[in-house]
């Protein structure tokens, strides 16, 4: 594999990693698999677009994208899911269908057609690294994903919110018995989830450009992502997504054929061996 | 439930009165096709097929406390193995159908090795990976598989080309592989697996093999699954790779919930209830897929057990 | 089902139950509307197109008053989801429920060919302006699945192979979904371009649906070849395009592209980075024939959009089976007469601006337009015709019968000469 697939494999790790650490983040504290997570990575991709088209500011699009998948993510969570607490299954079944709904409503609102956001011009055209001729976007795309890991760990590992969001993904009821408004903790983790989604839609949606069923295909990367690192772990979303951008490049240059069981191998084989995944921990409860 | 084992007579395992309920219901459905047009028949064979598919999900989720979202891999392999058999390698409709169906069996083997160690929201995830890996292998291995075409054949035999000759077979089948089921569930095997989804650690402790038992247990109710999907296959003549999609497992599954968890027969329920549903709202928007979504949703919230459950709740309060 | 649609059925089966024993109902029948399914993909992965598939027809339809041979028409329209299932599920409601005369649409391939395997039973009448599979007028025809203004995969390719030959280009690469229509595509473009003394260098085939692009990007740019031939539909064709530009090769190595890879449904959406593509194709809206422009304009002042393939196609498949149909009389109930007389009815106002006829084996004969993707006064993005071969055959060149001897193209069979 030269210095090429490498960054190739990198760029795609970082975007995986944006939209994969708010499906953890859920997964983790709130125990729910949301599988509209894919969608609303779509939703936001289509709301950035709109913003950034409109607006001429690709922050602005970033901005809104954030905002209004937490803001659909604050509906989710409120309006349907609180209904079903505490039951997986119909939790999971919930998301599903939400998904269908939102899918559905991109697709009255935005039609069916493939949209690319537009990238600023700073960001356009190659820049050589490593002796590589690259695209400066990609780039882009992996300082931010660092910069979202180095966020995530400042916000978990020093501040209160992170320290109680860790405490609870060991153990909720814990949290709750000392006193702690763990629902607002439960909120507040949701709609970070949820906007990292719409972060992740609207960088996605610049070089992967936004079509229906999108979604669909950054889920199941997302979920091979989580099952590989463990819920609820920070590292673990890192290194999972290193691990299926890289395998995602290496099957499709060298076993095109078997390209999804490259990736989906060797994560079943683990889910088997080690079901908490590689940085899971078990649930006290 | 076990209030059968106190009653004396018994016809093959039931009671009489449920022999009644079973004969009626059975002469009900035999004949439908005699009112029903052409289009109606067909969507009631669909509506058997998937009853069985639900069930068979019903086998693990209601019996052994597992949801499992690759059991549309399952029944679309035998459905591939079917038409790939009658269609490329000319075997007769008979003996391709035996083969789909082991080759099912055979994949829900190897899902069970390593799911079984897993329990709750792990399960439904690795079930839904190793779904998603028979998928990308159907979607890519063009040569063998047809790719994203999928392969077509004639796969019924002469005697069942007709819609109500067709029915009728999958009717039969039908009622023999729920009864099948039925017994399954309902024997020392069945509770064993039951005393599993309540109480894991317990079954352990006195001394159950428990991996073994729900390895058994998986690759019986993948074996039924492939039965289903071979039924599938002789229907539409036809398979692609999303007969093995992870939309398949899905629907299965809502189609079992809408019956009604651990109800088993509400599969047919479940099945008849969705199929009715999809048909009715898209042929009258195209949005179809919103009110899915949207009844999706309030099944969740409202009727978590279930049609059969909920009516079963309605009609005891009710008596009260 | 509810109550209103069981009515409904049971009076359509009523109705014709007394169609069949009186014979004075049977002339009420006849003068009953002309009753055409529409299968189209309204969502899905292909929605976008699906949608300009039903604007097509209907936009033929508003332009003859919904009548044609005398008797209104009734069209039936199923979204078959992108999805074969669900497209032979339609496909069944509309046959054995809609008792509707005829079939026509689909987009995706394996959607076509689940419905083509279906009414070879039925015997339906179904009529295909957009599946390509060669094989459907060469080596597996169905007698009642006829390509009305459509064409087959590898027609296009094969002239699109000299003109490579004719530029000089020596080495080829390709990357094409991994789908028959990808495979047939390529193989007509390799078959002629090896023939001719050219060299493909490497093919690649990828999924349906591959969000990135950079892993085989990064070796096409490797491989030191005078052109790369694409072969994208729909949203790979977007990114490729737009990703071929981001790493730099835009400019550096001709792009040349299966027609759906320039489609307006495709380029409406992108700038500068598909500008100068080079396409094969039947129709390109930026042609200059008269009744071509006048297609385009009024189409676009209707729709607010250029149209694309699947608008066209649509466009000229309906009306070809209204020209036969006013030919017959309007007798859409002989089905056998309906094939017939379709089959060798010639369209006369085609938007191409010439009549276009089938071959023996039902594919019609084009002009192929070597085509360019260029920008218009306002803007936007359109294909405009270079060069163009005149009343191209799918078998090229070569004999029919020698031509189906050979296998069709897969991915095993590109039909490349061996040096």
């Amino acid at each position: 594999m030269n210095t090429f697939q490498l960054l190739n494999g990198l760029t795609f790790a970082a975007l995986l990693f944006v939209v994969a650490s708010g499906f953890t983040l859920i997964f983790g504290l709130l125990r729910i698999v949301n599988l509209a997570h894919g969608a609303l990575y779509l939703f936001g991709g289509y709301i950035g677009f709109a913003v950034a088209t409109k607006t001429g500011s690709f922050v602005l699009g970033g901005l809104g994208a954030m905002a209004a998948i937490a803001a659909i993510g604050f509906v989710l969570d409120q309006g349907l899911l609180r209904f079903v607490r505490g039951n997986e299954l119909r939790q999971v079944l919930l998301t599903l269908g939400f998904a269908f709904v939102l899918n559905d409503l991109a697709l009255v609102i935005w039609g069916g057609d493939s949209f690319t956001v537009p990238i600023p011009q700073i960001l356009r055209g190659g820049m050589r690294v490593l002796g590589v001729f690259y695209p400066t976007y990609r780039l882009f795309v992996l300082v931010t994903g660092i910069v979202v890991f180095a966020a995530l760990w400042v916000l978990l590992n020093h501040t209160r919110l992170g320290a109680l969001i860790r405490a609870g993904v060991d153990d909720a009821e814990m949290v709750e018995a000392s006193g702690v408004n763990i629902r607002r903790v439960f909120l507040v983790t949701f709609l970070l989830g949820s906007a990292l989604a719409g972060l992740g839609g609207l960088m996605g949606g610049a070089f992967l450009s936004l079509y229906p069923s999108a979604d669909a295909e950054i889920l199941v990367f997302s979920l091979a992502v989580v099952i590989i690192g463990g819920r609820g772990s920070l590292v673990g979303v890192g290194v999972g997504s290193l691990l299926v951008g890289l395998l995602n490049t290496l099957g499709q240059v060298m076993f095109p054929e078997f390209a999804y069981f490259v990736i989906f191998g060797p994560m079943a084989v683990l889910l088997a061996f080690r079901p908490l995944g590689l940085f899971g921990r078990a649930v006290s409860a | 439930m076990t209030q059968a084992t106190s009653q004396p007579m018994k016809i093959a395992g039931m009671t009489p009165r449920a022999v009644v309920v079973a004969l009626v219901v059975l002469a009900v459905a035999a004949a439908l096709p005699l009112v029903l047009t052409n289009y109606q028949v067909g969507l009631a064979t669909e509506m058997l097929i998937f009853g069985v598919l639900a069930m068979s999900i019903d086998i693990l989720a209601g019996f052994a406390g597992r949801t499992s979202l690759g059991h549309g891999a399952i029944f679309g392999v035998s459905g591939y193995v079917v038409v790939y058999a009658t269609a490329q390698a000319g075997l007769p409709p008979l003996p391709a159908f035996a083969l789909g169906v082991i080759a099912a069996t055979l994949v829900a083997a190897i899902f069970a090795l390593l799911a079984v160690r897993t329990s709750g929201v792990y399960f439904l995830l690795l079930t839904l990976a190793l779904g998603m890996i028979v998928w990308g292998i159907c979607l890519r291995w063009t040569q063998v598989t047809g790719g994203e075409n999928g392969m077509r054949g004639d796969v019924r035999p002469p005697w069942l080309v007709t819609h109500q000759a067709f029915y009728w077979a999958v009717l039969a089948g039908a009622a023999v592989v729920s009864y099948a089921m039925w017994r399954f569930v309902r024997s020392p095997f069945g509770l064993t697996l039951l005393g599993i989804r309540d109480s894991e650690s317990r079954m352990r402790s006195l001394g159950y093999n428990v991996p073994l038992h729900l390895f058994i247990g998986f690759t019986v109710s993948g074996f039924f699954a492939g039965i289903a999907g071979a039924l599938y296959a002789m229907f539409n003549n036809f398979v692609s790779p999303s007969t093995v999609a992870l939309a398949q497992s899905v629907e299965g599954v809502l189609m079992m919930i809408a019956g009604g968890v651990g109800s088993l027969f509400g599969g047919f329920v479940g099945a008849a209830a969705i199929i009715a549903l999809e048909n009715a709202v898209s042929a009258y928007t195209e949005r179809w897929q919103m009110v899915l979504g949207v009844t999706f949703i309030l099944i969740m919230i409202f009727a978590p057990e279930g049609i059969i459950g909920t009516l079963r709740a309605v009609l005891t309060r009710k008596q009260r | 089902m509810d109550r209103r649609q069981f009515l409904k059925t049971s009076t359509a089966a009523f109705s014709a139950a007394g169609a069949a024993s009186a014979p004075w109902r049977r002339a009420f029948a006849q003068a009953g509307p002309i009753k055409i399914g529409l299968l189209a993909p309204l969502t899905g992965v292909v929605a976008s197109g699906g949608k300009e598939m039903v604007e097509g027809v209907q936009f033929y339809l508003d332009s003859v008053k919904n009548e044609i041979a005398g008797r209104k028409v009734e069209l039936v329209i199923e979204d078959d989801a992108s999805n074969p299932d669900t497209a032979l599920q339609k496909a069944r409601r509309l046959v054995e429920q809609g008792n509707c005369h005829m079939l026509i649409g689909d987009l995706l391939a394996n959607t076509g060919l689940a419905v083509a395997n279906y009414v070879k039973g039925t015997g339906t009448p179904y009529f295909i302006p957009i599946i390509a599979a060669d094989d459907l007028t060469q080596r597996q025809r169905i007698r009642n699945v006829i390509r009305v203004a459509g064409y087959s995969a590898s027609a296009f390719t094969h002239p699109f192979g000299d003109w490579a030959l004719k530029q000089g280009y020596r080495k080829i690469a390709t990357i094409s979904q991994d789908y028959t229509f990808g495979h047939e595509q390529c193989g007509g473009l390799a078959q002629v371009f090896t023939e001719g003394g050219g060299q493909i260098v490497q093919q690649f085939w990828h999924p349906l649906n591959t969000a990135d692009f950079s892993p085989y990007l990064g070796q096409l740019a490797d491989l030191k070849v005078d052109a790369i031939f694409a072969m994208e539909t729909g949203a790979d064709a977007t990114r490729l395009i737009q990703q071929y530009a981001s790493f730099g090769l835009k400019g550096k190595i001709p792009l040349l592209a299966a027609m759906n890879g320039t489609d307006q449904s495709v380029i409406r959406t992108l700038g500068e980075e598909c500008d100068g593509i080079i396409a094969a194709a039947h129709f390109a809206e930026g042609s200059d024939n008269p009744v071509t422009q006048k297609f385009t304009r009024e189409y676009e002042a209707k729709y607010g959009k250029i149209p694309s393939l699947y608008g066209f196609s649509m466009y000229s498949g309906i009306m070809w089976v209204a020209e036969a149909l006013e030919k017959m009389g309007g007798k859409v109930e002989d089905r056998e007469l309906l094939i017939d007389t379709v089959l060798k009815t010639e369209l006369t106002g085609s938007p191409l601006g010439k009549t276009v006829r089938l071959d023996g084996y039902g594919n019609p004969i084009y002009d192929v337009q070597i085509r360019k993707v260029v920008k218009r006064a306002d803007g936007k993005y359109w294909n405009v015709p270079v060069t163009s071969y005149p009343n191209v055959s799918q078998f090229w060149t070569y004999d029919p019968e020698t031509y189906m001897k050979q296998p069709p193209y897969s991915r095993a069979f590109q039909g490349i000469k061996k040096t």
